[in-house]
């Protein structure tokens, strides 16, 4: 790969200089110098240099050694928990449909998990055209080395060309050492994925720094391209009871695999932590609730609502409610069919987590708090009195 | 106990904004800073050290002027700083970064216990961690929210998972990641600064990893930006004020016009 100023057709606009995230252009004499220490190809100067033409990238074409051909088929890694399949598989499952239908090419999932034969065979009917059911006494709870061992053999068996999982706490911790062992191209948290059939890449895009810029990323030479995909952004499959396919289940035995992780125990805190990276709808509580109890107003409208309570860093660090609930760059990212906003001023740190809501409702007294730059609706208002009064209006109405 | 901290330099991102009208990345002021997961992941190898003796190495493989936030970690209390940087690197996808990184850390020579951040906050990835241990062979737990106990041979940790925590037991060496809730990191003293200011930062070069060339930079990557661009700013909708009882009827339509109550 190499990345070129043509110096007959630079004027020196800096434009490029501008649209370089990595700080890796400068301007000497007039003409657009690039430091290749600092660049990473993503091309952002050669789209603001459209007018002149003057920077370009040379990509190599495939296989350095690796037979990209040879790899076939779009797989899925299926994530259970106690025996049900997460939402975030049905999404992928739906994705990855569309994907090898594209490709020209099977999809197949694999699922890891113990005595939940008929719910994985159930997946054909999600639009897979083959499961691989690993079933065995270890795999009924996530163990990290037991995970990347049959996972990492799974790719060495079948070959995809692609592998999709969620980006949840278990894909996100055990895939980037399936791709570490199969030497994998693995992109993290998609919120996009496309396909050129030309060059069979797919093309993956995502959010980086907090949201304000995404990136497409490709894996030219390397194989299967993996990703791990942002739950609540993709279409889930729907069920075709008609639908038919290969099944196929291989049974693990107990101890047959090295595992040295040891979980003493699952501590569910259902009660103070509502999942709100799969909540529909969230309601969010920040510093303007002034204190702890005042969260029983979140609460009461999230519940009537049928939705999850969110929080601020400041009302977390306040420690009016357990981190588990805090949205934003160093909490959670979600993306709610509708999140509503109470007090919370709007930070870039706390867009970075909520931004990609499809609706956003914001209720602050501060008619220029930033929260409203974003928002579908803006209600400028004192929280005090308006959300205790939406509650009991949804409540007359819905009778609850 | 001998500590390594994988840590990473990134931009301030509370500096890094969208311009509207050229929808480029105004980055004048943006400051560099120690990334703020990992600030987490020095402060608690400080804490294991205060405990039980030992050491804590701070690790980090990017350019030369990285060495900054080599000496905030310093500063923090860190003992020793290692800066992994070479030509070579450019270019580096999550694949050969853990690659390099877990070779910088095997150059260090013996370690019990390695500490990253749960994630850098420009890339947003959480992929360096595992990929580091992978690539070292050790024991790896991700998104630690709280140490139990440790020993000389093993740890008891609670890893955070959506619906509650995991109290997971592993043996030593091993790598885990951290996220916010597990401390809260202390100031630099003066002292700190004072002594960062004059620590040596020692150096690694391509060379001195023993790495294998092929799986360096941009040609051991597997993955390559294509583009990167800005997306579509949200823009603020309808902004309103009122009566109480105006606004509830406004909100209660709204709410019921998405559709989304079950
Ligand atoms: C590295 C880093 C990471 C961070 N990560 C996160 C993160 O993950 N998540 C996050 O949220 N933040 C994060 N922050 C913090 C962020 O910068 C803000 O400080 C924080 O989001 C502010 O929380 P807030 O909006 O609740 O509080 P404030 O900014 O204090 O806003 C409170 C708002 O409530 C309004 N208000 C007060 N009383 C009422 C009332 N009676 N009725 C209506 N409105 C009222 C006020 O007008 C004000 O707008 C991070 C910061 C840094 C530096
Ligand atoms: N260049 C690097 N040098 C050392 N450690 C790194 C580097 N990049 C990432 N890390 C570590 O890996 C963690 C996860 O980073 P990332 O995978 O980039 O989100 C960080 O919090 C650091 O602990």
């Amino acid at each position: 790969m190499a990345i070129t100023v043509d110096i007959e057709k630079c004027i020196g606009c800096k434009l490029c200089v501008r649209a370089c995230a990595q700080d890796a252009i400068e301007i000497v004499e007039k003409k657009a110098v690039i430091d290749l220490a600092k660049c990473n190809y993503c091309g952002a100067c050669v789209d603001a240099c459209k007018k002149y033409g003057a920077i370009t990238i040379a990509r190599e074409n495939a296989a350095e050694g690796i037979d990209t051909d040879s790899f076939r088929n779009v797989a899925v890694f299926i994530e259970q928990h106690e025996g049900d399949i997460a939402g975030v598989s049905f999404e992928i499952l739906g994705e990855g449909r569309l994907l090898a239908d594209e490709f020209g090419e099977k999809l197949i999932a694999v699922v890891l998990g113990n005595g939940m034969r008929d719910k994985a065979g159930e997946l054909v009917k999600y639009g897979a055209d083959k499961v691989v059911y690993l079933d065995g006494p270890d795999l009924a709870v996530f163990r990290d080395d037991t995970y990347a061992q049959l996972v990492s053999d799974f790719i060495h068996a079948e070959k995809p060309n692609v592998f999709l999982a969620g980006a949840t706490a278990v894909g996100r911790s055990f895939i980037p050492k399936v791709a570490a062992r199969v030497y994998g191209g693995l992109t993290a948290d998609c919120t996009k994925l496309e396909v050129d059939r030309e060059k069979r890449l797919l093309l993956q895009t995502r959010p980086a720094f907090g949201g304000n810029l995404m990136a497409t990323i490709i894996t030219p030479r390397h194989r299967p391209q993996m990703a791990t995909v942002r739950h609540k952004v993709m279409k889930p499959a729907k069920l075709d009871p008609s639908r038919t396919g290969e099944f196929e289940v291989r049974t693990i035995a107990g101890g047959s695999i090295a595992e040295r992780t040891k979980i003493v125990d699952i501590v569910k805190e259902v009660e103070s932590t509502v999942n709100i990276t799969e909540a529909d709808i969230i309601v969010s509580g920040g510093r303007g609730m002034n204190g702890p109890d005042n969260f029983a107003l979140i609460r009461d409208l999230a519940e009537v609502l049928g939705g999850a309570v969110g929080a601020s860093r400041a009302a977390v660090d306040a420690g009016w409610i357990p981190y588990s609930h805090q949205v934003g760059q160093t909490g959670k990212t979600v993306c709610p069919k509708l999140y509503v906003a109470c007090g919370i001023s709007g930070a870039v740190q706390h867009q970075a987590g909520m931004q990609s809501s499809d609706y956003i409702i914001a209720i602050n007294k501060d008619p220029d708090a930033d929260i409203f730059q974003i928002a579908n609706l803006g209600i400028v208002g004192d929280l005090f009195q308006v959300v205790p009064a939406l509650t009991d209006s949804f409540r007359k109405e819905l009778g609850h | 106990m001998n500590i390594v901290v994988c840590i990473k330099q990134v931009p301030g991102t509370t500096q890094v904004k969208v311009n509207p009208d050229t929808g480029t990345l105004i980055r004048d002021s943006v400051e560099a800073v120690l990334n703020p997961f990992d600030e987490y992941a020095v402060e608690e190898a400080l804490r294991i050290k205060e405990k039980q003796g030992g050491t804590v190495r701070v690790i980090t493989m990017g350019p030369p002027q990285a060495e900054s936030a080599l000496r905030q970690a310093i500063a923090m209390g860190a003992d020793e700083a290692w800066l992994i940087s070479d030509a070579a690197f450019a270019g580096s996808d999550t694949w050969a970064t853990s690659y390099t990184v877990s070779r910088g850390i095997r150059a260090l020579g013996e370690f019990d216990l390695v500490v990253c951040g749960k994630q850098a906050i420009d890339g947003d990835t959480a992929q360096v961690g595992p990929g580091v241990a992978e690539m070292l062979g050790i024991p790896f737990v991700a998104w630690v929210r709280k140490i139990d106990d440790i020993s000389g041979t093993s740890l008891r940790v609670e890893r955070l998972m959506e619906d509650g925590y995991d109290v997971v037991e592993l043996p030593l060496p091993s790598l885990i990641t951290v996220v916010k809730e597990i401390n809260e990191p202390r100031m630099a003293s003066l002292k700190g600064k004072m002594r960062a200011k004059k620590a040596d930062i020692r150096t690694l070069t391509a060379a001195d990893l023993g790495a294998d060339a092929a799986r360096l930079g941009l040609k051991g990557s597997p993955t390559q930006v294509l583009r990167s661009f800005v997306p579509e700013k949200k823009t603020g909708g309808e902004k309103i004020s009122g009566d109480v009882p105006e606004l509830v009827t406004k909100l209660k339509s709204t709410i019921q016009e998405l559709g989304v109550i079950k």
